[in-house]
């Protein structure tokens, strides 16, 4: 046993207003500069929608992710070893400004400048990237709240599989429904931008496994941005270098939350270390797709049990980062509760940011146009929610309902239980019967419904203490290590020489 | 030995400063501004034209490469492969044709550069100038196959002792002094574009990410500890 910490995430989607404060404090901190004005480290997304960059889920097109390679091994399915040398002038999968969207400004300067005439002077959009003026086809969120949109929806990659009723069900009028997915760089154990780097300049971080790009090393090969089947790594076209998600680590080694996760309105947000077993990344990444889930959820370590603490003190993590594990609400959510789930882990990059699948509103008319009450099932609801269930099992089950549905019974038990406790309308009885088929103690109930109702700040986000400082200490005197470090670099950083 | 004082600078001068700044430039920027290490690559903001024309001129340009230096490093080898004339004019053809492919290549990523705004935007000075270094230099490269043929006989017999020697600091300029103006200006261009190597996007090709193939998947940095 190997063990490693990772700083994990977990997002409650039944939580998520999709107000996109999220995406703005990520904007405002980090990509509000020349080349990454395209980029979001941070969006929110309509599902079912397109996305961003548009339809990434279409792996056909795309190509991100590992693949098998027929004798067991996984190979990056853009650019594997042997093919990357004949592709390395120009990646086949990369994708360009158009599967993003152009970013653009006004003509301002035209509001003053104009000539005297008949109309008033506009303001027309010009594009950043070479001052044209622009015909705006796409932009940030193009697709927001478009549920039922015959463009944007209709066209989500994850209606595979689902019968034409369903699809129906999903966009009729008056009663067509959507959810938001906030997404961020999941960094995954198994990420295959790092693999695909020829440089070697993306890497995972040992202590806390956030995933960083060397921008030093960062020679423009392009093939992180085609790897990653989230689409989470973005090129700058200014610099010419990747950048993608930092998790905020300059924030997180001072003990404050990422940007994201601060401004989170909704509180939606949970951070915390979660200990994991590094030997097993490879025999569970390869795991058949309806194994995957149960697979990553093992490999995540138990930090009470004697053995683990053990195992992870012989591996060098500090007494401080175990107790935050022992906190962590991720780790409650993901592997106590079971109810959060990884998106896309059929992909195979075992992302470390889980969701809790939202609740969808009750399907309210029948064919038959009677509303149906049945007693026996008490999760029909669920089983007929108007987000089917096989959408949202393509989204966070690898196609497979099974752990969808057990983390949707559950909350909705826990719903039934609450109201049974403090509003008393529901039967005792059914209560208990409905915790008991979805799997739920009391107690269960009672601590899910305490992290997701009533949680305070410190206990959304359990930060580890990162102990950079005694890291330092060990290799050199830290007066010594004071003035050698700046501020990284000295003026911006600028295309070539 | 009697050189004209034009030939001194040409020959002997002109590649020692542009070989020493090559040196000196390549090793400073890498130490100082290792961020502005890259291939500066313009895919993202046009995917299509990119491959028709990147994809050609890379493949010509590294098949002329290695063929120059095969001819520097065994001119014995290609002498002997060339006695045939049936293998020297197998050699001349794929020579002559990488040559072009190059040169094609080149030339649609000029006309690629200046018809689309967005890379014009990001196209510098510098870029504009090696890129017509370029052209020049493969343009006179193919001219040279046609009009002064069997050069993979005549470089290895006669250009390869001056570039050893050159190397070997003892400059020795006599072979030069028989050589057409085509020759000479392709050799004095040469020079030149390695002179101005270190300051353009060119220094990528000293990165190539050879280690790639041979290192393990996944990548992990500890703070402070070489391995976990």
């Amino acid at each position: 046993m190997q063990v490693r910490s990772q700083v994990s995430m977990v997002f409650h989607l039944d939580k998520c207003i999709g107000c996109h404060t999220c995406s703005i404090a990520c904007k405002n901190v980090w990509t509000d500069r020349k080349g990454a004005e395209y980029m979001w480290w941070n969006n929110v997304e309509t599902k079912p929608g397109t996305g961003y960059p548009t339809r990434w889920e279409d792996q056909e097109k795309y190509q991100g992710g590992w693949q098998s390679n027929g004798n067991g091994k996984l190979d990056i399915k853009s650019t594997s070893k042997t093919r990357i040398v004949p592709n390395i002038f120009h990646n086949p999968h990369m994708p360009s400004l158009d599967d993003y969207y152009e970013p653009w400004t006004y003509d301002y300067q035209n509001l003053f400048t104009a000539r005297e005439g008949a109309d008033q002077p506009t303001a027309e959009p010009i594009s950043m990237i070479d001052g044209e003026k622009i015909d705006v086809q796409a932009g940030p969120n193009w697709d927001d709240d478009l549920g039922g949109s015959p463009i944007y929806a209709e066209n989500d990659p994850n209606l595979e599989g689902l019968t034409e009723q369903q699809r129906l069900q999903l966009s009729s009028v008056e009663r067509l429904v959507f959810f938001y997915l906030p997404r961020i760089c999941n960094h995954c154990l198994n990420p295959c931008c790092v693999a695909s780097c020829p440089s070697g300049a993306l890497y995972k971080r040992g202590e806390d496994g956030i995933v960083l790009i060397d921008q030093k090393k960062c020679r423009a090969w392009r093939s992180c941005v085609a790897a990653c089947p989230y689409k989470k790594t973005y090129f700058n076209w200014f610099t010419g270098k990747s950048e993608k998600c930092i998790l905020c680590f300059p924030r997180l080694e001072t003990g404050q939350a990422p940007a994201c996760f601060h401004s989170c309105v909704g509180r939606i947000r949970y951070l915390g270390v979660l200990l994991y077993d590094a030997e097993r990344i490879e025999e569970i990444a390869r795991l058949p797709d309806d194994e995957l889930v149960e697979g990553h959820r093992e490999m995540i370590l138990d930090p009470h049990d004697p053995e683990v603490i053990d195992a992870a003190k012989r591996s060098g993590i500090s007494d401080g980062v175990i107790e935050s594990a022992q906190n962590s609400p991720v780790y409650r959510f993901v592997k106590e509760w079971k109810i959060a789930l990884p998106p896309h882990i059929e992909y195979r990059t075992l992302p470390m940011l889980f969701y809790v699948p939202p609740m969808s509103p009750v399907q309210a008319t029948k064919p038959e146009d009677t509303i149906s009450h049945s007693s026996e099932n008490l999760f029909h609801d669920i089983d007929e929610s108007r987000v089917p269930m096989k959408f949202f099992a393509n989204l966070f089950g690898a196609g497979h309902e099974g752990v969808v549905r057990y983390a949707l019974a559950k909350q909705k038990a826990v719903r039934w239980h609450r109201r049974a406790e403090t509003v008393g309308d529901v039967d005792r009885e059914l209560a208990d019967r409905m915790l008991r088929e979805a799997n739920c103690t009391t107690e269960e109930a009672d601590e899910i419904y305490k992290l997701t109702a009533l949680c305070t700040f410190e206990e959304r986000f359990v930060i580890p203490p990162m102990h950079r400082e005694q890291a330092i200490e060990m290799m050199k005197e830290p007066h010594e290590h004071r003035e050698e470090t700046g501020f990284g670099f000295v003026g911006g950083p600028r295309r070539g020489m | 030995m009697n050189a004209t004082p034009l030939d001194t600078f040409l020959f002997i001068a002109l590649p020692y400063v542009s070989l020493f700044t090559f040196l000196l430039m390549t090793i400073y920027r890498y130490r100082q501004q290792s961020f502005s290490y890259s291939s500066l690559s313009s895919q993202f903001l046009e995917n299509k034209q990119h491959f028709w024309a990147v994809v050609p001129f890379h493949y010509g340009i590294l098949a002329v490469t290695v063929g120059h230096i095969i001819a520097l490093c065994i001119p014995r080898g290609i002498l002997l492969w060339n006695s045939h004339p049936l293998r020297l004019f197998i050699l001349e053809i794929s020579a002559l044709a990488c040559g072009l492919l190059t040169l094609i290549g080149l030339v649609a990523i000029i006309v690629r550069r200046m018809t689309t705004t967005k890379i014009r935007r990001v196209t510098t000075i510098t870029d504009w100038i090696l890129f017509f270094m370029l052209l020049v230099q493969i343009a006179g490269g193919v001219g040279i196959a046609i009009f002064h043929p069997w050069g993979s006989s005549w470089f290895a017999s006669n250009l390869t002792p001056y570039l050893w020697s050159v190397f070997r600091l003892n400059p020795d300029i006599s072979y030069m002094a028989a050589m057409p103006a085509l020759v000479k200006g392709h050799i004095v261009l040469a020079f030149l574009i390695i002179g101005f190597f270190p300051f353009t996007r060119l220094v990528h090709l000293l990165v190539i990410p050879n280690p790639y193939l041979w290192r393990k998947p996944q990548v992990v940095r500890w703070y402070g500890r070489k391995k976990p």
